[in-house]
C-alpha cells in the first residue's frame, strides 16, 4: 500500500451534478479496489496555461488515497477510457509530501512560506 | 594566492563582498516541492517559464532536480505554460 495522488482536468462542458458524478464514480472506484480515500479537493473551473482539446478552461479535482501498487494501471485505463477527463496525473506520494499535503489541509505553515520570502 | 596590498591594480578594486548563494531549500528545512503550488514554483522560471539555471537560483542540485520536476508536472497540468511571454 502507498500513498498516492491523482489530478484531473475534466471538460469544462459537464453541469455542477455531472462534476460531482464524474468525481463519485473514480472515488467508489478506488474503494471498490481495495484503495482508501484520503482527501479530496475539487479546485473548481479555472482557466488552462495553454488550450487542451480547443477547451481554454477546466474543472480541476485533486484526491489523495492509499492504494496496492497495481491498482494504479486499473485506474489509469478507466481515466483514458473517460470522454470528459482532458487530462490526469498520478503521483506517488514520499513521506515527506504525505506530510506536507496533511499540514496545508489543516491550514497548518508547511514550511516552504518562509522561502518564497527570500 | 597573493596577498591584496602586494598588487598594485591601475584601476581601483571593488571592495564590496559578494554575498554567497545559498540553498533555499537546506537552509529552510524544506523536503518536498509541491508541483500545484504555482506562485512559489514562479520564483524559479524566468519571464518565458522558462527554468533558471542553478547558477543563479544557488539551489543545491538534489532541490534543482526535485524544482524541474515539479515543473515539468505543473505544465502538463496547465497550471504552468511551456512557452510564453511576460509571465511574471
Amino acid at each position: 500500500m502507498n500513498n498516492y495522488e491523482l489530478m484531473v482536468i475534466f471538460t469544462p462542458v459537464l453541469s455542477n451534478d455531472e462534476y460531482k458524478a464524474a468525481q463519485k464514480k473514480f472515488a467508489s472506484f478506488i474503494t471498490e479496489n481495495g484503495g482508501k480515500m484520503v482527501a479530496e479537493n475539487a479546485w473548481g473551473l479555472k482557466s488552462l496555461a495553454y488550450p487542451i482539446r480547443k477547451k481554454t478552461t477546466g474543472l480541476y479535482w485533486v484526491l489523495e488515497y492509499i492504494a496496492p501498487s497495481d491498482f494504479n494501471e486499473k485506474l489509469k485505463i478507466q481515466l483514458l477510457r473517460d470522454e470528459s477527463v482532458l487530462r490526469h496525473l498520478g503521483t506517488k506520494l514520499d513521506k515527506y509530501a504525505v506530510e506536507y499535503n496533511e499540514k496545508k489541509r489543516r491550514g497548518v505553515p508547511t514550511g516552504n512560506e518562509k522561502a518564497v520570502e527570500a | 594566492m597573493a596577498k591584496a596590498n602586494e598588487i598594485k591594480y591601475l584601476t581601483a578594486i571593488k571592495s564590496d563582498k559578494r554575498v554567497k548563494k545559498y540553498c533555499r531549500f537546506k537552509k529552510y528545512g524544506i523536503r518536498y516541492i509541491d508541483y500545484k503550488d504555482v506562485e512559489f514554483l514562479k520564483k524559479f522560471l524566468n519571464e518565458q517559464g522558462k527554468l533558471l539555471p542553478r547558477r543563479i537560483t544557488g539551489n543545491s542540485l538534489k532541490y534543482q532536480r526535485k524544482v524541474s520536476d515539479a515543473v515539468k508536472k505543473a505544465r502538463q497540468m496547465a497550471l504552468l505554460p511551456y512557452v510564453t511571454d511576460l509571465l511574471k
